[in-house]
C-alpha cells in the first residue's frame, strides 16, 4: 500500500465511520428539511430495456443517461426543477456576442481514481464523442450545441482538434459556439458533453466501462452489471459533494415486462417502476394514491402526414387535412383508452416547455360538437366523405397495443363524422421506420421527445430542410421564421406564429402530449418531478423513515 | 460407430455455413438497418458508424469477413446494440444461465414425464392414468406467458401481501441461486414434461401390446421385470427423438421465461436483436443453436443405436 492509497483508505474508513454514526442510529435526519432518515439509504428501480451503452459518449437512451449522470459530472447540473446549476464548473461567462462561453472548473472535482478533473478532460471528452473514430450515435449532439467545426470534425473532414473547445489551463474549459445560444449553459448537462479520463478510455480499450475499468467524476461509481439483468452503482467517496450525498447505493433492474415490474413493486422488491402499463393509472392512483405519479414528460404523439406526390392525394388538401384532424375526439384518447394524466394536443410543442405558452389557436377552444360540425362542412367542401367521393385512409403505426388503440379509435371518429374509411397497416418497428423514411405511407403513427427544453426542439421538424421531416412538409415562411429565430432576442413569439402556420396548413395531426406514469416508494424522497425532461440525479435523492 | 460419428461431424461444417448463408440473406432482406431510429442519423455520423461495423462492406464482403472471424479467431464481433459488449460476450453472459434453467429443465420435464407417462400406461383406464392425463392435458393448455406471471402471483406477490413475505423472488438471477431458478425451471418444463409424458404413455401401452412383451409375460417374468428389462427401451425411442429437440430448445433459452422472469438468459437477447436488426448477435446465436441442434441429432442418432439392436450406422 502506497502512502496515497493509505490515506485514501483511512479517509474513506473515516467518513463511513461517520456516515455510519449519522445515519445508521435512525435518528438522523437531512440537512435540509429536517425529514428523519431512513437507516437504509439505497433504492432499486425497474427498466424496461437493456442500456445500448453507459458510456457517456456514447449513450443514446434515456436510461443510460441517467446512469450516466449519476457516474459522470458535467460542467453543469440540472436541479430539480430542470435548471441548470454549477456542477463541475464553479461558474462560467459568456462573450458579449454570445459565441463564448469560458468556464471555470471548481478545484476539488476528482476523478474516482483521485486524478484531478481538469479542463482537458472536458476537451477530450467532447472531441472523443465527435471523434468518427469512436462513431458514436449521439455525435449530432455536438453539431446540435452549435461547437465550431462539429460538423466537419464528425465527417472527418477535419482534426479534433479543431473543435470549438480548448483548455487555456487545468480549471478553465472555453467553448466557441457559432452563434448565440441562451440555452447552451444546459446543453453541458447532457451526457455527450461529460469529460472523460484519456488513461483510463485507453486503458480499458473495449472493456471501458467494465467496473474495473470505469473511472468516473460523479456522486457514483459503477460496482456491478450483469447485461440483461441489472446495473447497481454505489457513493463514490472521491466525490467533491460526497458529503452532502445521502443514497449510498442505486440498483437498476432490467424488466422488459411492465406488468412483470408492476408486480414486484407490489410485492416490495422495487421502490420506483418507470413504466406503468398503460390504462392502468386510474386504478392504482386509487388504491395507492400516495405511490402513483403522474407528472408531464417531454415527448408528443401525432400522426404524421405524407405530404408528397407518394401519400395519398385528397390528403394534399389543407381543408380534407383539417376535417381528419378536427373529427379526432382527443378527449376520447386521452381520458379513456390512455387514463395516464396525459393531454390533448392540438399544437406540436408540448404544453410544459419551458417559458412556453401554447398559442391561442382555433381548433383548442371549440367543443367537439363544434369541431365534428365544421370537419363535415370541410370535408363536404373538399368533395369527400358521406355524400362526395369515397375516401378511405391508410394509417401505418409500428406494433403496440395503444398505437393500435389509438388507431382503432381515431379510425371510427373518422367514419362516423366524416365518412372516411380507414385501414390500418401495423409493421415491426424497423420496417415501419423504413417505411416512414422513404415515405411509403399515407397516415403515420409518429412520436417526438425533447432533446433540450425549447421549442425548437420539435419545431425544427417542420424545417424543410430537416431530415426529420418525414411528412416532407415544406413552408418557406415557416423555414424563414425558424432561421430568424435562431439570432432572435426574444423567440417565443416567433415560435407561437410557427405554431400558427403549422395549424392552419395541419401539417400533422397533433394527438397528446405524454405525461409518466411511475409508481414510487412513499420514502424514496425528492424525485424531481417539475424536471420537464426527466433527468433525475440519485445524489439528490434520499429515503426518509417510514413507519 | 466411430467413423459414423466423424462422418456426421464432418457434414456439420457445410451444414452449419449453409445456415450462416442463409440467415445472412434473410436479414438483408429485412427492411431496416441497426442505426435505424425515430431521429435518423445525419449521414456523416451514419457513414460514421456503418464504416466502424462493416456494414458500408458489399453484402458478400461482409459474410465472408464473418465467416472468416469465427472461424480462425472464434470471434462474432461486435454487438451494433450494445455498444459496451461484443457477441462473445453477449453468449458468455447468457448462455450459462439459459444453460443452467434449461438443463433443469429437462431433467425436470424427463424425470416428470415419463414417470407420469409410465404411471399411466401401466395403470391404464383408473384413476391414476385419467389423473395424468389431466395433468399432462392441463400443463399442455397452460402457456408459460400465462404461467409465468402466475406463478409470480401464487409464489411472490400473494404471498408478499398476505402472508409478509414472498416466498420466492419474483425475477433475477443473482448469479443463479436456487430460490430464483424454480420458477423459470417450472415455467419452462410444464408444457415438455406433458408432451413427453403423453409421447411416453402411448408408445408404452403399444409396446405392452406387443408379441415380445407377451411372451416375456407368459413365460411368468413378475411385470416389473417385464417393464423395466423388456419394454423400457423400445418404448422411449419415440420419446428419444421428441426430447432431443426439446433439450435444445430449453438450453437456447426461452424468450417468455427471460422476460417474465428478467433472467438476462440468452432467449430475450436473441428476440431483441432480431428486432434490432443486431446482425451479429443475431448470427451468433443462430450459429450457436443451430450447432447445438447439429449436436443433440447425433446425440440421438447415438441413443437410438444403443436402444434399438436392429439399428446399426
Amino acid at each position: 500500500m502506497t502512502l496515497h492509497s493509505k490515506l485514501l483508505a483511512s479517509t474513506a474508513a473515516l467518513m463511513i465511520a461517520g456516515a455510519g454514526a449519522a445515519w445508521a442510529d435512525g435518528h438522523a435526519t437531512h440537512p435540509e428539511t429536517g425529514e428523519p432518515l431512513a437507516s437504509e439509504q439505497s433504492f432499486s428501480y425497474s427498466i424496461i430495456d437493456d442500456f445500448p451503452s453507459i458510456d457517456p459518449q456514447l449513450v443514446e437512451d434515456v436510461e443510460g443517461s441517467s446512469v450516466a449522470r449519476d457516474l459522470f459530472e458535467g460542467l453543469m447540473v440540472e436541479n430539480a426543477a430542470g435548471e441548470a446549476v454549477p456542477g463541475v464548473a464553479e461558474s462560467f461567462e459568456v462573450s458579449d456576442d454570445g459565441m463564448t462561453y469560458t468556464f471555470t472548473l471548481r478545484e476539488n472535482a476528482v476523478w474516482s481514481n483521485g486524478d484531478p478533473v481538469v479542463a482537458g478532460d472536458f476537451v477530450y471528452g467532447l472531441q472523443r464523442a465527435a471523434d468518427p473514430e469512436t462513431a458514436s450515435p449521439y455525435s449530432w449532439y455536438v453539431e446540435v450545441m452549435g461547437v465550431l467545426n462539429a460538423a466537419a470534425v464528425v465527417a472527418g473532414e477535419m482534426p479534433v482538434e479543431e473543435l470549438g473547445i480548448s483548455a487555456p489551463d487545468d480549471r478553465t474549459v472555453v467553448y466557441q459556439i457559432d452563434a448565440p445560444r441562451p440555452y447552451f449553459p444546459q446543453m453541458t448537462t447532457f451526457p455527450t458533453t461529460f469529460p472523460a479520463n484519456r488513461a483510463a478510455v485507453e486503458a480499458g480499450g473495449e472493456d471501458y466501462t467494465s467496473p474495473e475499468n470505469f473511472v468516473s467524476n460523479g456522486a457514483y461509481v459503477l460496482s456491478e452489471y450483469v447485461p440483461g439483468e441489472k446495473l447497481t452503482r454505489v457513493r463514490n467517496e472521491m466525490y467533491w459533494d460526497n458529503e452532502n450525498t445521502i443514497i449510498d447505493e442505486v440498483t437498476a433492474l432490467i424488466i422488459n415486462d411492465s406488468n412483470q415490474a408492476l408486480t414486484r413493486y407490489l410485492a416490495g422488491e422495487l421502490d420506483l417502476v418507470m413504466d406503468v402499463p398503460a390504462g392502468q393509472f386510474p386504478r392504482l392512483s386509487e388504491e395507492y394514491p400516495d405511490e402513483a405519479l403522474s407528472f408531464p414528460s417531454s415527448c408528443s404523439y401525432y400522426y404524421l402526414i405524407n405530404h408528397t406526390d407518394s401519400g395519398n392525394p385528397a390528403l394534399q388538401n389543407a381543408d380534407v387535412r383539417e376535417a381528419l384532424s378536427l373529427a379526432i375526439d382527443r378527449g376520447v384518447i386521452v381520458d379513456n383508452i390512455l387514463a395516464g394524466g396525459q393531454k390533448e394536443a392540438y399544437t406540436f410543442t408540448h404544453w410544459a416547455v419551458a417559458g412556453w405558452e401554447t398559442p391561442d389557436i382555433d381548433i383548442a377552444n371549440m367543443t367537439q360538437e363544434e369541431r365534428n360540425a365544421k370537419a363535415q362542412e370541410l370535408i363536404a367542401g373538399a368533395g369527400y366523405g358521406t355524400d362526395g367521393e369515397p375516401l378511405t385512409v391508410e394509417i401505418l403505426y409500428n406494433t403496440s397495443d395503444s398505437h393500435r388503440s389509438i388507431a382503432v379509435a381515431i379510425g371510427q371518429m373518422w367514419k362516423q363524422t366524416l365518412g372516411v374509411e380507414t385501414e390500418l397497416a401495423n409493421q415491426e418497428w424497423a420496417t415501419y421506420l423504413d417505411t416512414r423514411s422513404e415515405q411509403n405511407y399515407q397516415v403515420a403513427r409518429a412520436g417526438w421527445c425533447a432533446d433540450y427544453n425549447e421549442p425548437s426542439t420539435y419545431l425544427d421538424l417542420f424545417n424543410s430542410a430537416s431530415s426529420y421531416n418525414d411528412g416532407k412538409f415544406v413552408n418557406e415562411e415557416i423555414d424563414a421564421l425558424l432561421t430568424e429565430a435562431k439570432t432572435a432576442e426574444d423567440a417565443m413569439p416567433i415560435y407561437q406564429q410557427i405554431e400558427q402556420i403549422a395549424s392552419e396548413e395541419t401539417a400533422i395531426l397533433p394527438i397528446y402530449h405524454y405525461a409518466s406514469v411511475r409508481m414510487k416508494d412513499e420514502n424514496l424522497a425528492n424525485w424531481p418531478t417539475e424536471n420537464f425532461l426527466q433527468n433525475w440525479y440519485s445524489k439528490d435523492l434520499y429515503i426518509t423513515a417510514g413507519e | 460407430m466411430f467413423a459414423y460419428i466423424v462422418r456426421r461431424l464432418a457434414i456439420a461444417v457445410p451444414t452449419l455455413l449453409i445456415l450462416v448463408v442463409f440467415s445472412f440473406v434473410l436479414m438483408f432482406a429485412a427492411p431496416g438497418g441497426p442505426f435505424d431510429s425515430e431521429r435518423p442519423l445525419p449521414p456523416e455520423v451514419m457513414a460514421n458508424v456503418l464504416e466502424r461495423y462493416g456494414l458500408d462492406q458489399p453484402y458478400w464482403k461482409q459474410m465472408f469477413d464473418y465467416v472468416k472471424n469465427v472461424v480462425l479467431y472464434f470471434d462474432f464481433g461486435p454487438s451494433f446494440q450494445y455498444r459496451d459488449r461484443t457477441v462473445n460476450d453477449v453468449i458468455a453472459q447468457g448462455f450459462p444461465v439459459t444453460l443452467t434453467y434449461g438443463a433443469w429443465s429437462a431433467l425436470v420435464a424427463v424425470v416428470v414425464g415419463v414417470s407420469l407417462g409410465v404411471a399411466a400406461a401401466l395403470r391404464q383406464n383408473t384413476w391414476l392414468d385419467y389423473l395424468a392425463v389431466g395433468i399432462t392435458i392441463g400443463a399442455q393448455a397452460l402457456p408459460n406467458f400465462v404461467m409465468a406471471p402466475l406463478l409470480v402471483l401464487f409464489f411472490t406477490l400473494m404471498p408478499a401481501l398476505y402472508f409478509g413475505g414472498p416466498w420466492l423472488p419474483g425475477g433475477g438471477w443473482n448469479g443463479g441461486q436456487w430460490d430464483h431458478v424454480i420458477m423459470p425451471v417450472i415455467a419452462l418444463s410444464t408444457s415438455y414434461m406433458a408432451s413427453i409424458a403423453r409421447i411416453t404413455r402411448s408408445s408404452m401401452l403399444e409396446t405392452l401390446n406387443s408379441n415380445f412383451i407377451r411372451t416375456a409375460r407368459a413365460k411368468g417374468l413378475p411385470m416389473r421385470r417385464v417393464v423395466w428389462r423388456h419394454a423400457m427401451k423400445p418404448a422411449m425411442l419415440p420419446v428419444i427423438s421428441y426430447v432431443g429437440v426439446a433439450v435444445v430448445g430449453m438450453i437456447t433459452g426461452s424468450v417468455v421465461v427471460d422476460v417474465a422472469f428478467s433472467t438476462g438468459g440468452i432467449g430475450q437477447f436473441f428476440v431483441n436483436s432480431a428486432f434490432n436488426r443486431d446482425y451479429a448477435v443475431i448470427m451468433g446465436i443462430t450459429v450457436l443453436v443451430g450447432a447445438l441442434t447439429i449436436l443433440f441429432n447425433l446425440v440421438v442418432d447415438i441413443l437410438y443405436a444403443w436402444l434399438d439392436p436392429k439399428i446399426r450406422y
